[in-house]
């Protein structure tokens, strides 16, 4: 790409952000324009995992070629999770295993391809954000995230940087919450036992909110949380660097009518 | 106990296991100890990652050149006075093993600790033909008063309480004084001992399983924690190795390298208490050591593994990092998986050897957190293997149709994104107008799963895509 001009990014807003939580995508929209960024959104469905994971090779891959073809325009692919990430940056080039025609373009679309955090630091060179929460929170690591695509420091470091926020790691922040994409849907007792102990640990830290980059864990702890009655709020990472927590926090009821402006 | 594989029931037995309060505390040691524990060694050497590469590239050759190395070994230990007898089917593993202890007129027969002895159920059929095996490893002995499978790898019976194993000694050692004290580990251990002292003198044969099989020496390697193994190879007249085709390396310059990274990932030690070397039976100048030694080298459906999707589990060296790292293991226990090899090595394994359509919902039992293949000391790609086995039970509609279904339904929209867009877009405004002033549903139906344990959140109103198409509208 040119020095100088503008990153086209495409946004891959991610199944559960674009129907559950939209203000996740808002959000890693401004994150990536106060950096420069063009930021489109090509028409898109899902990264393909439930397929993929559940053993439909077949229909992974068809969702792959689709994913490929909408997004070629675009300099950068940027996802706000770690797990539809991993699946395009790691999985899709599985997908296409030798066949010549696919797996090159799988391959430079996998390149370009980045979970949101890690772009803005690994990318942008970002190092702080505008931002401001006055909050004491922890950071769950989301597994594919990490150990797919390493990602850990990042998001502590823009964390870092937001007035007011202070950090409070949990016990055992890199054990999986137990959500799994389907993996919940099939085991759901197992999956409880998991985030019964990732609840319990959110709670032992004290804080009041708990941040992670992947909205499927999210959902899971959060629930979770709300369940057992623990006053903990639960936010997307993208949420608190961009400075947008006025939507009530993921499962919180919402706000009261505004007082009309005077 | 006879091994039928309760694998198709893992859904039953992990309930069973997730309501076991005693099971529930008993894990903790596992879930907490062990793994806090691998993480101190392991960051006490540097360079552990270059050994992990280097352990895989060993087992990897090993493994591509696995008949030369299997024939040269079998060559040493011949010239050096031993016997190799290969079994292709456990049944041919059990007829081998019964037809030497019969040779040696055996009535008791000595067992250190040995997953194949396991897999292919030795002490049954041993049983069954008036021949009585002793498990003398701490572990397996437990479980074999209880008459239980072991739960674990390398610590069999890590499942049950010191108040559980208490209870077992005071029922089965019933001749010793009923007031004697057993609430330590210690004295546990001391009772285990004495009992089993008078049982290592009165063996016929002693059967150990093998860590290693060296090729250039023709030597057979076991590492133990508890000295019961070089008991029970060098008292009796016989010694019978268990072991199977990928348990081979080529010389013992690979062996010092894989002991390296298997202690540090089994038990968290740098090194294990005892490596113990067998190399043919007892020479003429030797103080003691069996009068005869024999190999028995199990296949078992190895072979076919070799050169296929499955190839990489060959690696494994038995280390139980993976089991010990599984948040799934950590909330079942290793007996809920239902047959001999438990957690992620157990969920790749198992398929291979009693078949996808009995062992079908391990590997789908599974987050694909790859914690297993972040620890895994020889690099084995687990989640990816277990990713396969679900490929091959998609393939041969071998997954309930709820799911199957339920994919399909999915699968027409998400490949149809423009009618996906109208499908979330209704569906997300119709759940948030019912869910938004609560934020959340307590109950949802088709989700019973996740709201039977959980809360569901409520969307927040139009999909993001639907938003941004008004939003840029609005920009323009």
């Amino acid at each position: 790409m040119p020095e100088g001009q503008a990153k086209r990014v495409g946004l891959f807003v991610t199944c559960l952000v674009d129907m559950i939580r939209p203000s996740v995508a808002f959000a890693a929209v401004k994150l990536l324009e106060d950096a420069g960024c063009i930021v489109e959104v090509p028409r898109q469905s899902c990264c393909g995992q439930p397929a993929f994971n559940s053993g439909d090779r077949a229909t992974a891959r068809a969702i792959a070629e689709q994913v490929i073809e909408a997004f070629a325009p675009y300099d950068y692919v940027v996802a706000p999770s770690g797990s539809c990430g991993g699946q395009l940056k790691t999985h899709f080039p599985e997908l296409f295993h030798g066949d010549p025609n696919w797996l090159p373009r799988a391959d430079a679309f996998a390149a370009k391809t980045f979970e949101l955090v890690s772009f803005l630091v690994d990318v942008l060179g970002i190092v702080r954000v505008d931002a401001s929460l006055e909050a004491t929170a922890t950071y769950h690591d989301s597994c594919s995230g990490l150990r797919e695509l390493g990602v850990r420091a990042q998001p502590r470091r823009l964390l870092g940087s937001v007035r007011g926020l202070t950090l409070k790691e949990m016990r055992d922040p890199d054990v999986c919450c137990g959500f799994g994409g389907t993996f919940c849907v099939k085991y759901p007792d197992i999956s409880n036992a998991i985030v019964e102990k990732k609840a319990a640990n959110v709670a032992a830290t004290g804080a009041s909110l708990l941040i992670a980059g992947d909205l499927g864990c999210l959902m899971n702890m959060a629930g979770k949380l709300q369940r057992e009655g623990k006053p903990v709020e639960v936010r997307h990472v993208a949420e608190v660097l961009a400075g947008m927590t006025s939507e009530p926090a993921i499962g919180a009821p919402a706000h009261a009518q505004a007082e009309p402006r005077r | 106990m006879t091994h039928v594989a309760t694998s198709p029931h893992f859904k039953e037995n992990a309930k069973a296991a997730l309501a076991d309060t005693e099971l529930q505390n008993a894990l903790k040691f596992v879930e907490v100890n062990i793994v806090t524990r691998r993480r101190e060694v392991v960051d006490r050497l540097p360079e552990f990652d270059a050994l992990r590469d280097s352990a895989r590239d060993i087992k990897n050759h090993t493994l591509a050149h696995l008949d030369l190395y299997l024939e040269a070994y079998e060559q040493k230990v011949t010239a050096a006075g031993g016997y190799v007898h290969y079994a292709v089917t456990a049944e041919d593993a059990k007829r081998i093993v019964l037809d030497l202890c019969r040779k040696f007129g055996a009535r008791t027969v000595t067992k250190g600790k040995s997953m194949i002895g396991e897999e292919i159920g030795i002490n049954d059929h041993l049983e069954a033909n008036g021949i009585v095996p002793v498990e003398t490893d701490l572990g397996e002995y437990i479980i074999q008063l209880r008459h239980e499978m072991p739960s674990h790898i390398i610590m069999p019976a890590v499942h049950l309480t010191k108040t559980q194993i208490e209870a077992d000694f005071r029922r089965a050692h019933d001749k010793l004084p009923a007031d004697r004290d057993l609430t330590e580990a210690t004295s546990l251990l001391t009772e285990a001992r004495t009992i089993l002292r008078e049982k290592f003198l009165a063996a016929d044969v002693g059967i150990t399983g093998a860590n290693f099989l060296v090729a250039e020496t023709g030597t057979s390697i076991i590492v133990t924690n508890e000295g019961n193994g070089d008991l029970t190879q060098t008292l009796p007249k016989a010694h019978i190795v268990l072991a199977s085709i990928e348990k081979l390396v080529p010389t013992f310059e690979d062996v010092s390298q894989l002991l390296r990274v298997l202690a540090r990932s089994a038990t968290a030690q740098e090194m294990s208490v005892y490596t113990t070397l067998s190399t043919g039976p007892r020479r003429a100048d030797d103080p003691d050591g069996p009068g005869e030694y024999h190999v028995v080298i199990l296949d078992n459906g190895r072979s076919s593994m070799l050169g296929g999707d499955f190839a990489d589990m060959l690696r494994c060296i038995r280390c139980g990092a993976c089991m010990n790292h599984c948040p799934v293991f950590h909330a079942v226990g290793g007996h809920a998986y239902g047959w001999v090899y438990p957690g992620p090595m157990g969920a790749v394994l198992t398929p291979s050897l009693i078949g996808v359509d009995q062992a079908g919902q391990l590997p789908n039992a599974s987050t694909f957190c790859g914690r297993c293949e972040e620890v895994c000391p020889v690099r084995i790609p687990l989640p990816r293997m277990m990713r396969s086995w679900r490929e091959r039970e998609f393939e041969r509609h071998l997954s309930p149709a709820t799911v199957r279904g339920g994919l399909a339904f999915w699968a027409f929209f998400a490949k149809r994104p423009r009618l996906y867009g109208l499908a979330t877009s209704l569906l997300a405004r119709l759940l948030a107008l019912i869910g938004r002033r609560k934020g959340r549903f307590g109950w949802l139906p088709l989700a019973s799963g996740w709201t039977r344990h959980r809360e569901f959140p409520a969307p927040q109103g139009a999909t993001f895509q639907a938003q941004w198409k008004a939003h840029k509208a609005g920009r323009r």
